[in-house]
């Protein structure tokens, strides 16, 4: 579904991505792991042409994404720190949205109702909390019924409650022949979730495989601990 | 892209900075035409209200706009959006709002004072100059990412074009003063959307002394009719080439 080829990014002299190399296909749960300032938001950004990378292309069930943007219409993207216009309540970015993406029927609004967003509606994005603005975000990237999802750090300020609904909407979604990429550092979170894991570091791509090759190679039973085992090798 | 546009001029409403900047306007506008028993005496006084407030506002509130909007950008960059169609669509809200601004706080006392060619020539400039300066305020964010440093660009630019580079021009034409440079002058004037507004109204009224050397060099090339004609269009570059060249920059940003 989605093809990186040789992707390299630098911002300066730090070499954001340096020729990752992978492929990504429907019905997978892939979990994006790596320490701090890896190149995992950066390799987001590029899939959704945020970020422009130096070499290497990018397919997006098989066309090139590269100057092209009617493909974001199959992508939802929740952001690691979702920021919106100040003025704005959460109703008039709902709206705003929808707009954009001229789609008003056969909408998904499971989220919104399972984080009760619809009582929020007047509220100013200004005035919300990290979590909450974390909820619309969430919403906001299953909305549409995106045939991909992105999800960077997308646990990281829900209370549990919701994260246990946000958990079980990524699985329902996946069971549906959705491809989910995810980043986290809750490996905890991501133990039941996902299928395959890419591990990255200094912007290379280390190794991309299965859960079960990868508990066949660790030895290990638990996510957590097989990471873990992958991280200190890997670090210096 | 009506969408966006849509957006973006409600949010500059709700904003009200635009509103106070109208009110503004109408309050000056109308009590320059009422302190002056001639009303295109009053006309020449609003004029340099006009050339000094109308750039200093559009590229003061242009800039801040665009830093403040930066989350909002790349909400729509990551959206189904062509990056051309948000930076266009940011741009003619925001031109368009200011362009009304002017056109309600200065333009309607204009008409009712003084009707007449001079005065719509005035409405025009000052319209020009508004979405100039929001052009070149879009230069200024597109260049760095650093609210300070942009800003601080805006300021200087502003202050570029409406103090130092009358200065500036005074300086070459002192150093150069054993040479013609009458046709030069005019290539200079062109550097300078400021200059050149005020030169395309005085060149109507007729005042000589107030033109600057530039102005009266102006109006001894071109006659009249040529110099406005000509000062228009490179008016009308000053807009086009600054936006395209920020949108081409803003194709291949990082968000």
């Amino acid at each position: 579904m989605i093809q990186l080829k040789n992707i390299s990014k630098h911002f300066g002299k730090l070499k954001a991505l340096d020729g990752v190399t992978t492929i990504c296909e429907k019905s997978e749960c892939i979990a994006l792991i790596g320490p701090n300032g890896c190149g995992k938001t950066t390799l987001i950004k590029t899939i959704l042409g945020m970020v422009v990378p130096d070499s290497g292309s990018i397919t997006f069930k098989g066309d090139n994404i590269l100057k092209h943007w009617q493909y974001r219409d199959q992508i939802g993207y929740m952001p690691q720190m979702g920021r919106y216009p100040d003025n704005m309540t959460i109703g008039q970015v709902l709206g705003m949205m929808k707009d954009i993406r001229g789609k008003s029927e056969g909408l998904d609004e499971d989220l919104i109702k399972a984080f009760s967003v619809q009582n929020l509606l007047d509220k100013r994005m200004g005035t919300l909390s990290g979590g909450t603005i974390q909820k619309v975000s969430a919403a906001l990237a299953f909305l549409f019924n995106p045939s991909v999802l992105i999800l960077d750090e997308p646990t990281a300020g829900l209370d549990p409650v919701a994260s246990e609904l946000f958990k079980e909407k990524i699985l329902a979604e996946k069971d549906k022949g959705k491809l989910v990429l995810i980043t986290s550092h809750i490996l905890s979170d991501l133990d039941d979730l996902v299928t395959r894991i890419i591990y990255m570091q200094d912007g290379k791509l280390i190794f991309h495989k299965s859960i079960e090759e990868l508990r066949q190679d660790t030895g290990e039973e638990r996510l957590v601990k097989s990471i873990a085992q992958v991280m200190i090798s890997n670090y210096e | 892209m009506n969408k966006i546009i849509k957006y973006v001029i409600t949010d500059i409403l709700r904003n009200k900075i635009v509103l106070i900047y109208t009110v503004f306007l109408l309050a000056a506008s109308f009590s320059v035409f009422s302190l002056e028993d001639n009303s295109s005496k009053g006309l020449l006084s609003l004029l340099n209200v006009i050339l000094i407030v109308v750039p200093l506002v559009s590229i003061i509130f242009s800039t801040i706009y665009m830093y403040n909007s930066a989350e909002f950008i790349e909400l729509l960059v990551s959206q189904p959006l062509k990056r051309n169609t948000i930076w266009l669509s940011l741009f003619t809200g925001l031109a368009s709002s200011l362009s009304i601004a002017f056109l309600i706080g200065a333009g309607i006392p204009v008409l009712i004072y003084q009707a007449n060619l001079v005065g719509f020539t005035m409405i025009l400039t000052g319209v020009l100059l508004s979405i100039i300066f929001a052009a070149i305020a879009f230069l200024a964010t597109v260049q760095t990412r650093d609210k300070a440093k942009g800003i601080g660009a805006a300021i200087m630019l502003w202050l570029y074009f409406s103090l130092l580079f009358d200065g500036l021009v005074l300086f070459i034409l002192f150093q150069f003063a054993d040479y013609p440079m009458e046709n030069a002058m005019i290539g200079l004037s062109a550097l300078n959307p400021i200059d050149l507004s005020r030169i395309l109204i005085l060149l109507q009224l007729d005042v000589s002394a107030m033109m600057g050397y530039t102005g009266a060099v102006f109006k001894d090339f071109f006659g009249a009719s040529n110099g406005l004609i000509f000062s228009f269009f490179v008016l009308l570059s000053w807009i086009v080439i600054p936006v395209w060249y920020s949108t081409h920059k803003f194709n291949s940003k990082d968000l």
